[in-house]
């Protein structure tokens, strides 16, 4: 039983990562990664709803009718994002500011959908937490990735702080403006892809 | 009217769902392996976003707004957005049983789909703008424009992409990069090729 938890926790962060396996939840893994700061945010907040959200399905999984699981799931998700929201309202506006509409997105995010009905429907709430914060997990990690490569070349800054050195930029160095641009969000996750596959040779395409 | 030409030409090309806000990404790769599903997956979110865009501006400048409830518009535009769905799916399948026989498998679907529910969360952000920025929506006829543009302009890159993958079948692509990877890198050239309306002033 210890093996399969640690299982459900471990797997999804690399063999079966959501992001790159599963191509689950893209849309805000590329739209909030050109800083490293509102990454790990929305990397944090994700793994803490699926977390949860997979907790409070689970327990509930025998009481919801089978035509509307849907429906319940959505709003059990809409509320959790909510007070998310309100959260970093709250406590971290400007980050808040950034994440704009994609907070309110992670309700839709694929991830979550994908967790509710695969795993948290068939299995007990101690599984089904640690789950979650293997997916979520799983998912920021690849947004930190793509973060750090984006901030540190298109603006030469990780976290905020300088880190390519002044005396670069006087020898001709120049920041990357194009990895801050949206295409190139696009062609790192497809080079993360590329590298995680020739990894993992089992799943290549035929 | 100049204002609801230049926004919808505006969501079609500038803020294109996809290439600038990469929004509806899931069911764009994962329904874009030929061009004829891709063409039914285009015209359903379309129509959905026409009826739940307006709608859910309705609910928000008439009944959230004057109450000071915009803390719930999240639940409220997810339960409009599935309810209609439901409602779409049950009115098509009676009216026009063979429209509803290309849309079907994608209906449900489209109740999870990012750019339906991102198309209200801009609308939402973008009602307090100045009236002369192009991207404002200041009434009602604005969101209908916003709502058409944003689901033409997805319907347009998923239309493109299939045919791209289409002819992609054929190319010898390194291993490890065959299927997703190759998607993703064809996809970011696409959005590079679309940055240059970024320029149009409209």
């Amino acid at each position: 039983m210890a093996n399969k938890n640690n299982e459900a926790l471990k797997q999804p962060i690399w063999v079966n990562n959501p992001v790159v396996v599963q191509i689950l939840g893209i849309c805000s893994a590329l739209a909030v990664t050109s800083q490293l700061k509102p990454a790990i945010v929305m990397g944090l907040s994700v793994t803490i709803i699926v977390a949860m959200s997979n907790v409070i399905i689970s327990l509930l999984r025998n009481t919801i009718p089978n035509r509307i699981r849907i429906i319940v799931q959505l709003v059990v998700v809409a509320a959790l994002v909510t007070i998310v929201s309100e959260i970093l309202k709250a406590f971290a506006y400007d980050v808040s500011v950034q994440l704009s509409v994609y907070i309110g997105l992670i309700i839709t995010n694929c991830i979550l959908m994908g967790r509710l009905e695969a795993f948290a429907m068939q299995n007990g709430p101690w599984e089904s937490f640690l789950d979650g914060i293997g997916n979520g997990l799983g998912y920021a990690a690849i947004l930190v990735v793509v973060a750090f490569v984006r901030e540190l070349f298109g603006s030469g800054k990780l976290l905020g702080f300088q880190v390519v050195p002044q005396w670069c930029y006087d020898h001709g160095y120049l920041n990357n403006g194009f990895m801050i641009m949206a295409p190139m969000a696009l062609i790192l996750v497809g080079c993360v892809i590329w590298i995680h596959r020739s990894i993992n040779k089992d799943l290549q395409e035929k | 009217m100049e204002h609801f030409f230049s926004l919808l030409v505006r969501s079609i090309f500038v803020d294109n769902m996809i290439f600038a806000f990469f929004l509806g990404m899931c069911s764009f790769l994962a329904v874009s392996k030929n061009v004829k599903t891709a063409l039914g997956l285009g015209a359903a979110v379309i129509f959905v976003q026409l009826i739940t865009l307006p709608v859910n501006y309705l609910l928000q400048t008439k009944v959230l707004a004057p109450l000071g409830l915009d803390f719930l518009s999240f639940i409220l535009f997810i339960a409009v957005i599935a309810g209609i769905v439901q409602l779409v799916e049950m009115v098509v399948e009676k009216f026009s049983p063979s429209l509803y026989a290309s849309l079907g498998i994608f209906l449900p679907l489209i109740a999870v789909n990012c750019a339906i529910m991102g198309g209200s969360l801009f609308m939402q952000q973008r009602i307090g703008m100045d009236p002369a920025d192009t991207q404002a929506i200041a009434c009602f006829g604005d969101s209908v424009a916003f709502a058409l543009g944003s689901g033409i302009g997805w319907a347009l890159a998923i239309v493109c992409l299939a045919a791209i993958r289409e002819k992609l079948e054929y190319a010898d692509v390194p291993k490890p990069l065959k299927g997703v990877g190759i998607t993703f890198i064809t996809v970011g050239l696409m959005a590079l090729a679309f940055q240059c309306f970024s320029g149009l002033s409209i």
